[in-house]
């Protein structure tokens, strides 16, 4: 324990390691929190929708020479909004939609790479993550905005609770769901371009869903879920940063990996519990 | 002054006409069942009155004295609800949220009322058991606490026995009853059962497409139809 967290403070001695450690922990907390909402409203695949509007919004930034954040992130709000709306629209079918969305954002992003920088490195970063790739500025926004998520979070937790259980009954007795609504898909929106860069495009969404599909095995109230998400997100981010530090392995996914192990751990103890009950 | 009335109040999806010309009126303390068959907009009608859904045609007129967030409303179960991860006092006290306005946080007196709720509804020994975990009948429970922490004037059902067995129906029942004639609540619930609902009701609305019947449960066991209703329910 104390060789991992020696190794852990030696990261910090480099500059681009810090920086991605103090974004990577950030996002990680405001996925993870999020997450608990997205996952029990069901609508996990939003997140992995957005990721990839993200990619495709990137992929065009890059070709245009503008900066890549800042072109995303208002696209991909508005896509949020969008693939918001298609949900709550019964008429059109909210899978079939984000998918629909996610490949057209994929064609499109891979098109203006090929037509500009050529197929190469950059695509790869794109889809897998590079923690080289954060600026200093980039570290800037990303301190700001993940602020401004988790104020936005706990100041709201108790109407994101009663939105998340119980849409209808909310909005009968004259709560704003539409407005909660929205601003849970706008702080998704903001967390998943933040950590895109780091993560990839197609790991992003594992931030959202697996902490909290991971409390829900063993926890049993929407407070425990929500707490015990924020711990294993920043847990299960320490421990895949350090892991690719040490044997080089790609940053995203040794983050993910992570993830799958305590998803594996705490459904075995919960497989355990009901045997025992039994 | 009544406490609800509707006047020729239609009600459509997409401009097919579920359910028409309704005529009639809630006073405080009326405890009222709205009864008919599937499909006879009986829900439609409850949306309504929660605002969910504006008629089509006709006006519903709330007492001053009522505002939306006033009223407590008990929904039918959605799938999603069945696996959700949360205490029994997490969801009561979320009935308070819409007293609450912009602010955050709950107070002492929200937590006062919470209290009182669960003493009201015999549930003290469920609060930090998991939703998920508990039977049909006390997950009705827990959401009919959290509609009574959300009013104290008007409280909307819709079929709150689907699913329960006999013996937890009855229970059910008393318990609503006992909250009518203890605290003076409105009742409005929609209901397939029309043997409770004339046991337990002071005023029956009849629907199927239009209404059918309004009136005193007393004048409706007097009324064809009700001989009609029962017939078709066999």
């Amino acid at each position: 324990m104390s060789d991992f967290i020696a190794k852990f403070m030696e990261m910090f001695s480099y500059g681009f390691m810090a920086k991605a450690i103090i974004v990577g922990l950030l996002v990680s907390l405001c996925a993870s929190l999020l997450g608990v909402s997205l996952v029990l409203k069901r609508y996990s695949m939003i997140g992995d929708g957005l990721s990839h509007v993200g990619f495709g919004a990137m992929a065009v930034a890059t070709a245009l020479n503008a900066a890549p954040m800042t072109v995303s992130l208002p696209v991909v709000i508005l896509a949020a909004f969008l693939l918001l709306r298609i949900s709550e629209n019964s008429k059109i079918k909210g899978d079939a939609a984000i998918a629909l969305i996610s490949t057209a954002s994929l064609a499109i992003g891979v098109i203006s790479i090929s037509l500009t920088t050529g197929m190469n490195t950059d695509v790869y970063n794109y889809m897998f993550g590079s923690i080289l790739s954060m600026s200093d500025s980039d570290v800037v926004l990303s301190v700001i905005l993940s602020i401004v998520v988790l104020i936005l979070f706990i100041f709201f937790y108790n109407k994101i609770f009663a939105v998340t259980f119980d849409e209808t009954f909310a909005r009968a007795t004259g709560t704003h769901t539409t407005i909660y609504n929205m601003m849970i898909a706008f702080l998704t929106a903001i967390t998943i371009v933040l950590g895109m860069r780091m993560m990839g495009a197609l790991l992003i969404s594992s931030l959202i869903i697996f902490p909290a599909l991971t409390s829900m095995r063993l926890c049993k109230t929407f407070k425990s879920v929500t707490i015990s998400s924020a711990i294993i997100s920043l847990l299960c981010f320490s421990v895949g940063i350090t892991a690719s530090y040490l044997y080089a392995t790609p940053t995203g996914a040794s983050v993910v990996v992570a993830n799958i192990l305590v998803f594996i751990f705490f459904w075995l103890i919960q497989f355990i519990k009901e045997k025992k009950a039994v | 002054m009544p406490l609800i009335t509707c006047r020729d109040v239609s009600f459509a999806y997409e401009g097919n006409t579920v359910v028409e010309e309704l005529n009639f009126s809630v006073d405080s303390g009326d405890y009222l069942c709205v009864v008919g068959e599937n499909g006879s907009g009986k829900s439609t009608l409850i949306k309504g009155l929660l605002g969910l859904k504006s008629p089509s045609k006709g006006k519903i007129s709330m007492d001053e004295n009522l505002k939306s967030n006033e009223i407590g409303y008990l929904p039918q179960q959605t799938a999603a609800q069945k696996d959700f991860p949360a205490s029994a006092y997490e969801i009561v006290i979320s009935g308070r949220l819409s007293t609450r306005g912009i602010r955050p946080f709950y107070t002492k007196e929200d937590k006062q009322i919470v209290e009182k709720n669960i003493a009201l509804l015999g549930i003290d020994n469920l609060r930090n058991r998991c939703y998920r975990e508990l039977s049909g009948g006390q997950q009705q429970r827990v959401l009919l606490a959290r509609a009574l922490c959300a009013t104290k004037k008007l409280l909307l059902l819709d079929e709150p026995t689907a699913g329960l067995d006999p013996m937890v129906t009855v229970e059910l029942y008393n318990q609503i009853e006992h909250i009518n004639k203890e605290t003076g609540l409105t009742i409005i619930m929609v209901s397939h059962d029309i043997e409770s609902s004339l046991k337990y009701s002071s005023h029956i609305l009849q629907l199927k497409k239009q209404q059918l019947f309004f009136g005193t449960t007393d004048d409706y066991k007097q009324s064809d139809e009700v001989n009609r209703f029962w017939e078709v329910s066999r």
